[in-house]
């Protein structure tokens, strides 16, 4: 019926997640690194599923639902540390915080 | 079936682009959610149609949804736009770029010199996933649980706003809070 290849998924999934790496590296504002790690969780979580789906097991989407869960979990705490970047320093550049003052 | 997946992954991989390119918050996130569907139609055509369904229900519309509304309380406007192109320079990041490009080339050249395992496309029952979630890994889900109880308390203490503590003689006009 298909001819995908475990190769095949992984090569996606790895350019994926370097389009996000390549995203928190570009970038200087905090809102759009934030959106970059999700790439890069998604795209672990890809690697995951192709890899279950080759074995037929149901592991890696078990896996999927924790990295789901680890991004829903890590954005909201992320955003939060955002808001409170912005109100502190008025803007969402990330070098503006790079001083450690309480 | 191969047509559909390669075209879905080529779908993914331009809005990705498209996402890190943007100069407009919103712009991106739209590019976003147009990956994440591109991605839940992979999932949905190996054979993990539950984990496309919670892809789209999660990430396109809970993650998503939760950085609009960010993006609203923050009110950013047409500086913000012009602020990121100049952020945006071409001369920074070219060269780490071009160094974990080459990365990437050698983790796709030992991905593909070793041996290939087919995938059937076989739809695994959600039965099947909810058992092994609750059987096997059950301790974490236990901990997930924790995670998130975590999470809630951390972004609700992170984002609240701190009370200003001024006299009442000093204080300012509609500065009460």
């Amino acid at each position: 019926m298909s001819s995908i290849s475990l190769n095949t998924g992984l090569v996606i999934a790895s350019i994926l997640f370097f389009l996000g790496f390549l995203g928190v590296m570009i970038r200087r504002n905090i809102l759009f690194m934030l959106i970059s790690v999700e790439i890069m969780l998604n795209a672990a979580g890809l690697a995951f599923i192709f890899a279950g789906a080759s074995h037929n097991a149901p592991d890696g989407q078990v896996m999927f639902i924790f990295i789901l869960t680890m991004a829903a979990a890590e954005v909201a705490v992320g955003l939060a540390l955002l808001i409170q970047v912005y109100q502190k320093f008025k803007t969402l550049d990330s070098d503006a915080a790079s001083n450690m003052r309480g | 079936m191969t047509i559909l997946f390669y075209i879905a992954a080529i779908i993914a991989i331009i809005s990705t682009i498209m996402v890190i390119t943007r100069t407009n918050v919103i712009h991106a996130l739209l590019y976003m959610v147009v990956s994440l569907l591109a991605t839940a139609v992979m999932f949905f055509l190996i054979g993990a149609p539950f984990i496309a369904a919670l892809e789209i229900m999660i990430y396109a519309g809970a993650i998503t949804v939760l950085f609009v509304f960010v993006v609203m309380m923050l009110n950013l406007g047409e500086e913000a736009v012009k602020q990121e192109k100049q952020w945006l320079s071409f001369s920074g990041w070219i060269f780490p770029a071009f160094l974990s490009l080459i990365l990437l080339l050698e983790v796709i050249f030992i991905i593909s010199s070793s041996g290939s395992v087919p995938i059937s496309g076989k739809v695994i029952d959600p039965k099947l996933v909810g058992q092994s979630l609750f059987t096997t890994y059950l301790i974490g889900v236990e901990l997930s649980a924790i995670l998130l109880l975590a999470g809630i308390i951390g972004a609700y203490h992170l984002a609240r706003r701190k009370k200003k503590v001024v006299h009442r003689f000093l204080e300012l006009e509609g500065a009460e809070e």
